[in-house]
């Protein structure tokens, strides 16, 4: 028994902190763990030891402290995950994407003490961030060529596009939004336009309201009439026209323009010349604002400076460090993002009655993301580094109300539509084919093409309805439901899409010719599906059904994959 | 190895055992000393739920009359001309090849050439030759056609199927085997039907073809799996789903597993036995006409008589005939005309004609004049000015015509009828009220049908045949 206890003690040895472990549950999960690993196990081991670790090896960060802090005041000690555990979560989190077999064991057998630095350093920089992280923000951006924004195809490529540039270059986030801000032009040549364009409600005040709503975290809906329409007068002199091409619409500044009266619903004429007027002739004195420009803040201004795009006094506003507003809301998203649930929650629902769970962590966040320069990636890389991502799902003191708001525990999220899809579709070595028959022209997505990387939120199909991918009408967070339906399961149980993707199989029909002894394939299933390995009792169970005579050979490896494609652990981020 | 996804289970089922949902309300929750956090948790889950679920319909209107729908939504926009409002005076340059009309059994109204079905049937609905909207977006009027509210606003709002499940379904302890809003068969996808409502308000899509050998529901009749290989591979799965155990008391598995048991309720219970069209006899089927719409159809009238309070059936083809109109409309009327006519008989002798309402139309009609120029070669089309709906059933009277068209079926001549007009007269006869509150996600002021939006046009409801 000593022997086996050495590995927790040499980790302890070596002066990592043990924050987060008791010592009485780690000495239990080491000696449940080893019998697993000899063999030793026809018993169901308790099913904890397979996700969580024994010794916690990820350095304490400040984050941790100031997280810690609060969990000890609650006498609450999270336990951390297992590498299969975080390998998993990592790829899902980061990249959208689950890891192949091949990809999850070289993880399990790294002997590298800091592996798991290494491996969230190495997904920041794949391709599949971008893809993921744009569709993300395309659902906060509304990008969808159709009902209810109708972008039209050309301009949802291009916005698509511009954003996912963005974040695959990790383009500074001061940057990022001064660009959606104040942007002219055509929508279907300068994506980032299209942050006007893809609103139903192009009146000064809906403007506003979307604007509050991306970048400040904020409801306008809540405020008072008086603070949006004197945000509201910041977008007053946004103008659209036509051109030519089918649908295309030039967004640009217009000094001049007519503004319809105070309150109207209607959107704004739009200019009549033909040519976007060069910033040059916006010499002329600006027209009366319908009400006095006011930041959200309460600051008025007496007038807005002439010649200068109202817009570009409003982005010089908000973007700054100063702002509380511009850095609270993208460092409480990305922390939502990562820990599924806000510091401030819901997280597009800043306001002072809605106080942080955790306001040393938020202003920590905010720092760090002010220093860094605007640096997103170094917030993701300072959030999943830390124990307090790495920490397992299991509520260490249920009984204790506000762990959960405090990051007590790594709540369990649904695969959001895209996301699992893929990761059916990756598991079963299969494809599903995205067309869009409307608007006109058709837009057909190369097969193999994942779900996650689809720039229009009108490229759908029946799967990513019914498991709730959002319709990208208002840009708010909630818009995303990851709530299980009966009818979801009625599809992942028993639907022919998903039969002949278990029947189809490629990925195990090689497997089968080149290791058909049961005990590999098992392994593999359980590496590729839940990417982990299979528990002894598992094996057993499995070996149980294969001698029940309801099904023959190839039947029992479709149903295997079956079953774990429907458990709990394939469908929820954990 | 017995897993904590059943024991979970246990107090759900005690109040789920329909296709309700976890039935179980926040205040549900509580009042059985739920108090725990998790308990605490699962309650917060279920938040959008319960909040939908409680949702007071207030002031109910008179008692109602239907107690099911059928929609038939020809999507893409059906000539009215050719159709229900035939305009055989027009000339050929209105009418095409479809230059004749046919009496019916109502002195007075006339059908285009095509539905002589329909035309001994006239007795049971009435035809509205005088809807508008002045819309001529598919996307838009579909909408508008179907949440009664103008495109362009925050929030999509619900349709008035995802309304019937919120209000008829799941909010009245709606107990049926099949999810209360049905589509036959595909969704049409363009605009979101559950609105802010969320995804539980979405219509369960049929999938598979009624038409064929075996009418194969997504998700219920799986190909070439047998029952015992369905129960086995349940078993399996139950026994190797042990994440429960690391995780006791997880509120969200504890949902997950009520979804589970109520999907397995319609695969390997009585549910199913509802698509099986197969228990129809021959010569019924045959009356509907052996083709995808006709079964739809039929397989509308079996889900109504189960219970189900709203069933939209996408018809299987598009009636967006820019070009090659006459084509289309010689292959695609005769079936419609098979299909509703055979729908309407069927519902009539079974006595649930007066129960049900059906109705049919597009998202606008098609421009009265064809037009012969390329690329269209004989098209019509989008016409949002003025077009035509079928009613029937459900206290909608028959053989009436509500409204006129002028001589060439390009403008309302008398009583305009709006969709919130349509709608409203639906909702009435279903004893919904039209003011009710709808659970909006942020609490704003979200009505079914919103007469003083900005712009919303409303002519009265339709009491001259309710």
């Amino acid at each position: 028994m000593l022997t086996l206890l050495r590995p927790a003690a040499r980790s302890g040895a070596t002066g990592v902190p043990r924050a987060f472990v008791r010592p009485a549950t780690a000495l239990w999960l080491v000696l449940t763990v080893s019998r697993a690993a000899l063999g030793d196990g026809a018993a169901a081991e308790p099913a904890a030891n397979i996700f969580e670790s024994t010794a916690c090896t990820t350095p304490v960060s400040p984050l941790d402290k100031i997280v810690g802090r609060r969990l000890a005041k609650l006498g609450i000690q999270p336990a951390c995950c297992s590498d299969a555990v975080f390998v998993r979560r990592a790829f899902l989190d980061v990249i959208g994407t689950l890891p192949t077999a091949e990809e999850t064991r070289a993880f399990l057998q790294d002997q590298a003490p800091h592996k798991r630095q290494a491996l969230v350093d190495r997904l920041l920089d794949r391709p599949e961030f971008a893809d993921y992280w744009a569709m993300k923000w395309g659902d906060l951006l509304r990008i969808k060529a159709e009902f209810p924004v109708n972008l039209w195809p050309n301009a949802a490529q291009a916005y698509h596009h511009w954003v996912r540039t963005a974040l695959r270059d990790n383009q500074p986030y001061d940057q990022f939004v001064r660009a959606l801000l104040t942007s002219n032009g055509s929508n279907f040549r300068v994506g980032p336009v299209n942050f006007y364009r893809a609103l139903q409600n192009r009146t000064p005040e809906g403007i506003a309201t979307a604007v509050a709503l991306t970048f400040m975290g904020s409801r306008a809906e809540l405020w008072p009439t008086n603070t949006l329409s004197g945000m509201a007068s910041f977008f007053e002199q946004l103008s659209y026209k036509p051109t030519r091409e089918w649908k295309e619409e030039i967004v640009f500044w217009d000094p001049d323009k007519e503004l319809a009266p105070a309150g109207s619903n209607a959107p704004l004429p739009a200019a009549t010349n033909s040519a976007v007027r060069p910033a040059a002739s916006a010499a002329a004195p600006a027209p009366p604002a319908r009400h006095a420009a006011a930041f959200p803040d309460g600051a008025r201004l007496k007038r807005l400076p002439p010649g200068r795009d109202p817009r570009e006094v409003f982005a010089d506003w908000l973007i700054t460090p100063r702002n509380p507003w511009f850095t609270a809301n993208i460092v409480n998203r990305i922390w939502s993002w990562l820990l599924g649930r806000g510091i401030v929650h819901e997280p597009d629902d800043i306001r002072p009655d809605n106080p942080p769970s955790n306001p040393e962590l938020l202003a920590y966040l905010q720092q760090e993301l002010v220093a860094s320069r605007y640096d997103l990636k170094h917030i993701y890389r300072l959030i999943l580094t830390s124990r307090t991502y790495q920490v397992t799902a299991r509520n260490p003191k249920p009984q204790a109300p506000s762990g959960a708001a405090l990051f007590a525990f790594y709540p369990l999220r649904r695969l959001e539509a895209e996301v699992l899809i893929d990761a059916i579709n990756k598991v079963t070595g299969a494809s599903d084919l995205y067309t869009s028959a409307i608007p006109e022209p058709f837009t057909f997505i190369p097969e193999n093409k994942p779900a996650i990387a689809l720039p229009d939120g009108s490229i759908t199909s029946p799967f990513l309805e019914l498991f709730g991918r959002p319709a990208r009408a208002t840009g708010m967070e909630n818009e995303r439901v990851n709530r299980p339906v009966p009818a979801q399961w009625m599809h992942l149980l028993n639907s022919s899409h998903i039969q002949r993707k278990l029947e189809g199989n490629r990925r195990l029909k090689e497997l089968l010719k080149t290791r058909p002894q049961p005990q590999a394939v098992i392994e593999e299933l359980y590496l590729t599906i839940l990417a982990r390995l299979p528990t002894a009792a598992e094996v057993q169970t499995i070996e149980a059904y294969t001698k029940s005579g309801v099904v023959k050979s190839w039947e029992v490896w479709t149903d295997l994959s079956w079953a774990l494609i429907n458990s709990d652990e394939f469908l929820y981020r954990h | 190895m017995k897993t904590k996804r059943s024991d979970n289970r246990q107090w759900l089922d005690t109040s789920s055992t329909g296709w309700c949902g976890p039935a179980v309300s926040r205040r549900e929750a509580l009042r059985r000393g739920f108090l725990g956090a998790a308990g605490l948790l699962l309650a917060e889950r279920l938040g959008d739920a319960a909040r939908a679920d409680e949702a007071p319909p207030a002031g109910q209107p008179g008692p109602a009359k239907a107690r099911a729908v059928i929609q038939v939504f020809l999507w893409g926009g059906m000539s009215h001309t050719d159709t229900w409002d035939p305009k055989p005076d027009a000339g050929y340059d209105y009418t095409g090849s479809l230059k004749n009309a046919i009496p019916t059994n109502v002195t007075g109204i006339q059908l285009g050439e095509l539905f002589p079905g329909l035309a001994k049937q006239a007795d049971k609905f009435s035809l509205i030759r005088s809807m508008t909207h002045r819309n001529n977006g598919h996307e838009t009027a579909a909408y508008l056609m179907q949440t009664g509210h103008l495109p362009g606003e925050r929030l999509a709002y619900p349709s008035i199927g995802a309304v019937f499940a919120l209000l008829k379904g799941y909010s009245v302890g709606y107990q049926g085997l099949i999810p209360p809003y049905v589509v036959l068969t595909q969704p049409q996808g363009r605009f979101s039907e559950a609105g802010f409502l969320g995804s539980k308000y979405k219509p369960f899509a049929t999938g598979g073809d009624p038409n064929a050998s075996r009418f194969e529901v997504e998700g219920v009749i799986a190909r070439g799996i047998t029952d015992a290989r369905q129960t086995a591979r349940r078993d399996l799965l139950h026994k190797l789903n042990t994440f429960g155990s690391a995780l006791p008391d997880n509120p969200q598995l504890a949902l997950a597993a009520a979804a589970e048991q109520q999907a397995y309720d319609l695969i390997l219970g009585k549910g199913r036995e509802v698509f099986d069209i197969s228990k129809e006899t021959p010569a019924l089927r045959d009356r509907y006409g052996r083709h995808t719409f006709g079964q739809e159809c039929l397989a509308a009238r079996r889900l109504v008589e189960a219970g189900v309070p709203y069933v939209t059936i996408n018809y299987p083809g598009g009636w967006d005939t820019h070009s090659n109109h006459f084509a289309t409309m010689q292959r695609q009327g005769p079936q419609l005309d098979q299909g509703l006519a055979g729908l309407l008989q069927d519902l009539s002798e079974r006595g649930l004609l007066d129960s049900t309402i059906v109705w049919c139309c597009g998202e606008f009609g098609r421009t009265p004049k064809v037009d012969w120029q390329p690329p269209w070669n004989g098209g019509r089309n989008h016409y949002g000015n003025v077009f035509s709906v079928l009613v029937a059933g459900g206290g909608f009277k028959g053989g009436r015509v509500v409204g006129a068209t002028d001589a060439k079926g390009e403008e309302v001549k008398e009583r305009p009828v709006y969709p919130i007009d349509l709608l409203g007269s639906i909702y009435e006869l279903a004893g919904i009220d039209a003011n009710a509150k709808l659970p909006h996600p942020m609490g704003l002021d979200a009505h079914v049908l919103a007469p003083g939006e900005a712009g919303a046009k409303s002519a009265g409801r339709l009491k001259e045949i309710m």
